[in-house]
């Protein structure tokens, strides 16, 4: 597959609350590619979807980013919204007092505003939430209760992958959407997530498990240790993965396979 | 002398003016009782406990007079929607600086009295605020020319809200308006009153010292919406004191959106078994205002509950204050009591204290209180930003949403979806300095 570079990161370091996270990242994905991103706990995963999204406790401190030929790190965390950028977030946040319905169609209409277009009106919007809704089997009443507020650990996984069918970005990471999702709901994501790759958009799934990307097939796996990419490989990386777990690739293990996607 | 001995004694000489003209007939005992109640306590300074943090110094820069007999240019209806939306279909009633305008009032039902409170008199008029406890309520008392009762006759049920707006409409000196206010809410009577406080003064700070004195009978239901809309150099000061009967109900939503100095008592006396009461507020300052609410309620009898929610947004110098009593008297067994007093503060000088007290004096009872002080979640925030939606409107959503616990409480949805309006207006930047 070869196109148009979507997301160029170089040489990226990176800290989180205080501490160098990111050590020299370099990933490149192209258009229509998805990638996939593992690696333990605490390598980094996270702090690298914070960074690409603007995240403020993620202070990059060198390396670049661009992302469809623009600087992305000069852009504000909105901006990168509005610009194609969505993150499914590991840990979906509550906000009590607005409603789901509310703060979708906020965000809805705040990326269709960048794009010229009108704000889509209270039925409009809700006959597309309905649309999406169904295909990710999550109840209508889900949205006239409070952002993620006393959601399910599914529901809120599935209420994330309703925003990114509804935002239908340029660019989708998911962070472990998969985690805490039962076999038929990881189904239902996989779906959904597949039903927006068209060739165009490019995404960046973070997982721990093999058996999302037995559904979501990549066209590249990285490994991601101690902030830096340890592995980059294809589809059957996560098998070799599954099978012999991480230590191989750690920095004291000796493995320093060059990172190169 | 002191600045509240020269407040004081500026008062009293209202007062004493006061005293020299006829009293109306059903305020001749109020005014004698609460002039001499004035007279003996003047105002109320830190020292005492319960106005620790109320400071009356805004009160003290001003030069004050009674209102002028005649109200300022008679409020036309296109003013007085300009200054207070006609939000809802409901019967209005419109007093200018503490005086009725009964040009500008309509009720749409004969279901409810709205009666002269100076002429007609009540039972509860004077009955429910001790003058000797409540420094301001003795000055209202002394000053109080015009008042208006509400009589909802026993078993109606009013479809609409009632509406009583009062104005601040004085030039040149501050006035003092003495708003005076009675509901007599009959035996198993339903209806939802708003209290509305504008000012439509621009330049001049008002002072409004308002009193209000509830009744709810046996198994009656009524809602209360105070709102405190005022400039942001006006003064409010007000006293609601509430008694219910048996198996009634009493919700009060008090909304302190304006105002330089707010400071409300709300009393509540659970005086007959199985009431309820619930009591929230939402109070938002910014500007170096003062916003300072005080609340009791009595358990005086068995079986009652009570619950309290007040939240508060504070930005700039602003500071806010939560005092909320709870007493369980001996007899009251199986009192079940609640408060909690969550607040938003949106920069580092803002400033509030909670303060619950609770007197607990029977063994079997349920009471609870909390509060949480915390500043704009920045996680929430960020979650906000990376679905498009910039700084400055997440941090707004973030702020209604944080209010919405108590305006979603607001009966009616035209009513809930207006003071929601209000408040956003309310919350926009350009009010800050
Ligand atoms: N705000 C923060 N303050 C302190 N430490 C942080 C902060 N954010 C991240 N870290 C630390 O950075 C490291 C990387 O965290 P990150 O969340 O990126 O890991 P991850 O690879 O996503 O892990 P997981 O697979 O468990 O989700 C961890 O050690 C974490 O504790
Ligand atoms: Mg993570």
């Amino acid at each position: 597959m070869s196109g148009d570079s979507v997301l160029s990161i170089e040489k990226l370091h990176a800290e989180a609350g205080g501490a160098p996270i990111l050590k020299g990242v370099s990933l490149e994905i192209k258009a229509g590619e998805v990638h996939a991103l593992m690696g333990p706990n605490g390598s980094g995963k996270s702090t690298l979807a914070g960074v690409l999204c603007g995240r403020p406790d993620c202070v990059v401190t060198s390396g670049q980013v661009r992302y469809r030929g623009r600087d992305l790190l000069a852009l504000e965390a909105e901006a990168r919204a509005r610009a194609g950028i969505f993150l499914a977030f590991q840990y979906p946040v509550e906000i009590p007092g607005v409603t789901n319905n509310y703060f979708m169609k906020a965000s809805l209409n705040a990326l269709r505003a960048e794009r010229g277009e009108d704000p889509l009106d209270a039925l409009d919007f809700l006959s597309l939430a309905r649309e999406k809704m169904a295909l990710v089997g999550m109840s209508e009443e889900l949205m006239s209760r409070s952002v993620n507020e006393g959601f399910s650990g599914g529901e809120k996984k599935r209420n994330e992958v309703l925003q990114l069918l509804m935002l239908e970005p340029t660019l989708a990471i998911l962070d472990e959407t998969d985690s805490g999702l039962d076999i038929d709901a990881l189904r239902v994501v996989a779906d959904g997530v597949n039903a927006l790759r068209d060739g165009r958009r490019s995404m960046l799934v973070i997982t721990h498990y093999q058996r999302l990307l037995d559904y979501i097939v990549p066209d590249r796996i990285h490994v991601l240790a101690d902030g830096c990419i340890a592995r980059s490989g294809g589809s059957e990386l996560a098998l070799e993965l599954e099978e012999k777990g991480y230590g191989w690739l750690t920095p004291g293990a000796g493995a320093g396979a060059e990172a190169s996607a | 002398m002191s600045a509240t001995g020269e407040t004081t004694a500026k008062l009293t000489a209202l007062c004493r003016d006061a005293a020299r003209e006829p009293a109306p007939p059903a305020f001749a005992a109020l005014r004698a009782k609460s002039f001499d109640a004035f007279l003996a306590s003047g105002l109320p300074d830190t020292r005492r406990e319960a106005w620790r943090y109320t400071s009356l110094a805004p009160l003290a820069k001003l030069a004050l007079q009674r209102p002028a007999a005649e109200h300022e240019p008679l409020l036309s209806r296109a003013h007085i929607e300009a200054i207070a939306p006609p939000v809802f279909a409901c019967g209005l009633a419109v007093f200018a600086n503490g005086r009725r305008c009964p040009e500008r009032s309509g009720l749409p039902t004969d279901d409810a009295k709205l009666l002269p409170l100076e002429s007609v008199g009540s039972p509860v008029l004077g009955a429910l605020v001790d003058p000797k406890l409540h420094p301001f309520a003795a000055l209202n008392g002394a000053l109080a020319e015009q008042g208006v009762l509400l009589r909802i006759p026993e078993g109606v049920v009013l479809d609409h809200p009632l509406h009583l707006l009062f104005v601040s409409a004085a030039s040149g000196a501050a006035s003092v308006s003495s708003p005076r206010v009675v509901i007599e809410a009959g035996a198993g009577s339903r209806a939802v009153v708003i209290q509305d406080h504008v000012s439509a003064s621009s330049g001049t700070p008002q002072f409004c010292n308002a009193v209000t004195e509830v009744q709810v009978e046996a198994n009656a239901s009524l809602d209360l919406v105070v709102l405190q809309r005022e400039g942001p150099e006006d003064l409010h000061i007000a006293n609601l004191a509430v008694r219910q009967e048996q198996g009634a109900r009493f919700a009060s939503k008090v909304l302190s959106l304006g105002g330089r100095l707010v400071r409300n008592d709300l009393g509540v006396t659970l005086s007959g078994v199985g009431a309820e009461c619930e009591l929230d507020g939402l109070f938002l300052g910014a500007g170096e205002r003062l916003i300072d609410n005080h609340t009791m309620v009595d358990h005086a009898v068995p079986n009652g509950r009570s619950r309290q929610l007040y939240k508060g947004v504070l930005r700039d110098r602003a500071r806010g204050v939560f005092r909320g009593r709870v007493r369980v008297r001996p007899d009251a067994q199986h009192s079940d009591a609640a408060q909690s007093n969550p607040n938003l503060l949106l920069s580092d000088g803002a400033e509030v204290d909670t303060r619950p007290q609770l007197e607990i004096h029977a063994d079997d009872v349920k009471c609870r209180h909390g509060s949480a002080t915390g500043r704009m979640d920045e996680n929430a925030l960020f979650y906000l930003r990376s679905r498009g939606i910039g700084a400055q409107a997440a941090r707004m959503l973030l702020i209604e949403g944080f209010a919405a616990e108590v305006l979603q409480k607001v009966p009616g949805a035209a009513l809930a979806e207006s003071l929601r309006d209000e408040f956003r207006t309310r919350l926009q930047p350009a009010s800050t300095p």
